[in-house]
């Protein structure tokens, strides 16, 4: 009697976990969609999951937005991080779709392990020095990093503000000691926030995003950086089609509107 | 009478009897409905271990191990994990020994509420910290004001963040231990004439001694493994507050194979101190 019951058990939960994973594909109802809508380009469908760089968090929100109201039926997964980790993620194996890099040596990491092809450059960005709103070490410009008393927060080198910070850097030709090397660009704003640290560095589009949290002092043009954002499809994507028109959809015309509302340059 | 140590005619001795009994438990087999789950198990935890050593790149390490930033690391590692253990039994035993014997009302939900890092995500414990000890925090401000040292980004702030995750397990385990403790025996003492430091000094620690050391060893293991809030609270330095696992983290951007390298080294050491005081680690409260 036991036995007959707990096999019973056991089929019932394999039964419901199979039909749970063969539900997973379809969509599930998002408020945008109206239930009787017919898709307009009947390929798209489905997630498309973008893995992308901190930087671009503002940009690729809207921009994710604007692509499941044209399309309705497709889902924009966003993943933010620093792309250094992000590159590791996809070349371990991630599943994702679309990889949105700061940097082009990120990608060529991507590229090297033969898991994109043919990245294209999207927008680039220079950095600002960011300080907390009432600016407590008073702040005015790169020289004041160097003083021992001003505590500054850099990203870490090997992700892409960290190593565009240390171009900066080089070409005012000073040494910056941060008191902490911070593991992605949106970790350096929240201390700058928290008023923990007395400057960041950070793009000059994280400044905008933060608002009238920190203040930007800017950097002159002939020492600044800049870095260079390249985008692409995966090759080892599970929703190509949707993902390839996610990316052509980053790289027309209404994809470099937002970004350049945001505050990014042209590639 | 039988002397205690001699046996009496007839019995078997004490030594061949534990002998006996191990052998037959040895011999009882583990049903299937136990058994398979419970290798299972074992597979899932000492398939990443295998992984790691498998993967390892064993000809590298010695070239790995004589980098400065890798032995910075892991000195940092260790002192702070034992200051952090240390500032945990200081502060710790006396909090679990009046959580465990203040009859008033309302302790309960102060054992919640200290043991409440324990389900925090480390991260969010960070946050926590900066708002608290931070340069504008509550109480860090006033520190500020006052003396001008800032715990953020020092090595003394590495040893808050680990405190604050790892202290909650200390307290649970010697908590438990103090509750269930032999009163008769502080009782004993006290019509003795024994003053309440003396009492807890030579009776009541030394009678949790096991539990006491146990939730050590899991407050120091905790400590050493903490990452989200001392990246959060203590920031990340070469040198100063960097410890091991910030170290691995940071090698996975550039180099992965250093990264598993220095996972080997953290993995070594904490085999090294938890088969140390494995027996005592096993025997928790019990008499050896």
């Amino acid at each position: 009697m036991r036995r007959s019951a707990l096999t019973l058990t056991v089929a019932a939960t394999t039964g419901l976990l199979l039909a749970g994973c063969g539900a997973s594909g379809t969509p599930s109802a998002s408020p945008a969609t109206s239930p009787a809508s017919v898709s307009r380009s009947p390929a798209l469908s489905g997630t498309v999951t973008v893995f992308a760089a901190a930087s671009l968090q503002q940009a690729f929100t809207t921009l994710g937005q604007q692509f499941e109201a044209a399309h309705p039926g497709t889902k924009v997964v966003l993943n933010f991080g620093p792309s250094s980790a992000l590159a590791t993620q996809v070349t371990a194996g991630a599943p994702a779709d679309v990889y949105a890099s700061a940097s082009t040596r990120n990608m060529d990491q991507v590229v090297n392990a033969a898991a994109a092809t043919s990245p294209t450059d999207f927008a680039s960005n220079t950095m600002e020095i960011a300080v907390p709103a009432n600016n407590p070490a008073g702040v005015i410009g790169l020289s004041d990093l160097v003083k021992p008393a001003v505590k500054v927060a850099l990203c870490q080198a090997a992700v892409p503000c960290g190593a565009t910070a240390a171009k900066v850097f080089t070409n005012a030709k000073i040494a910056v000691t941060p008191v902490t090397q911070e593991i992605d660009v949106k970790a350096v704003l929240t201390k700058v926030t928290l008023g923990e640290v007395d400057a960041g560095v950070v793009y000059v589009t994280d400044v905008r995003a933060a608002g009238g949290k920190v203040k930007g002092i800017q950097i002159p043009a002939n020492v600044n950086a800049s870095t260079a954002y390249p985008i692409a499809t995966l090759t080892k994507a599970p929703n190509k089609v949707t993902a390839v028109a996610f990316t052509e959809y980053v790289l027309s015309e209404d994809g470099a509107r937002v970004l350049s509302a945001d505050g990014f340059a042209k590639p | 009478m039988t002397s205690k140590n001699r046996p009496a005619a007839g019995q078997v001795p004490a030594r061949r009897s534990r002998q006996a009994a191990r052998a037959a438990a040895s011999r009882e087999t583990i049903p299937w409905s136990l058994g398979i789950p419970a290798l299972l198990a074992a597979v899932f935890l000492l398939a990443p271990l295998a992984g790691l050593l498998v993967r390892a790149p064993w000809l590298g390490l010695p070239r790995l191990l004589g980098d400065s930033q890798v032995l910075d690391a892991l000195r940092l590692s260790l002192v702070c994990a034992s200051a952090a253990t240390a500032v945990s039994l200081v502060f710790g035993v006396p909090l679990a020994w009046v959580l465990a014997r203040w009859q008033v009302r309302g302790i309960s939900v102060l054992r919640a509420l200290v043991t409440l890092p324990l389900v925090l995500p480390p991260v969010v414990g960070g946050v926590a910290l900066l708002l608290a000890f931070g340069r504008q925090g509550i109480l860090g401000r006033l520190l500020d004001e006052w003396t001008g040292i800032t715990l953020p980004f020092t090595t003394a702030g590495v040893v808050i963040a680990e405190t604050f995750v790892a202290m909650p397990f200390l307290i649970i385990t010697v908590e438990g231990a103090f509750r269930a403790s032999d009163r008769g025996f502080e009782e004993a003492a006290a019509t003795l004439g024994a003053s309440r430091l003396t009492i807890f000094r030579t009776i009541t620690l030394p009678l949790i001694g096991p539990s006491l050391l146990a939730g050590a060893v899991l407050c120091w293991a905790r400590a050493l493994g903490e990452f989200g809030a001392t990246i959060t609270f203590a920031g990340n330095f070469p040198g100063r507050t960097q410890t091991m696992p910030l170290a691995v983290y940071v090698a996975l951007e550039s180099d992965p194979e250093a990264a598993v390298a220095l996972s080997l080294v953290l993995l070594l050491v904490s085999i090294a101190v938890l088969a140390g005081l494995r027996d005592r680690w096993l025997t928790t409260g019990g008499a050896r």
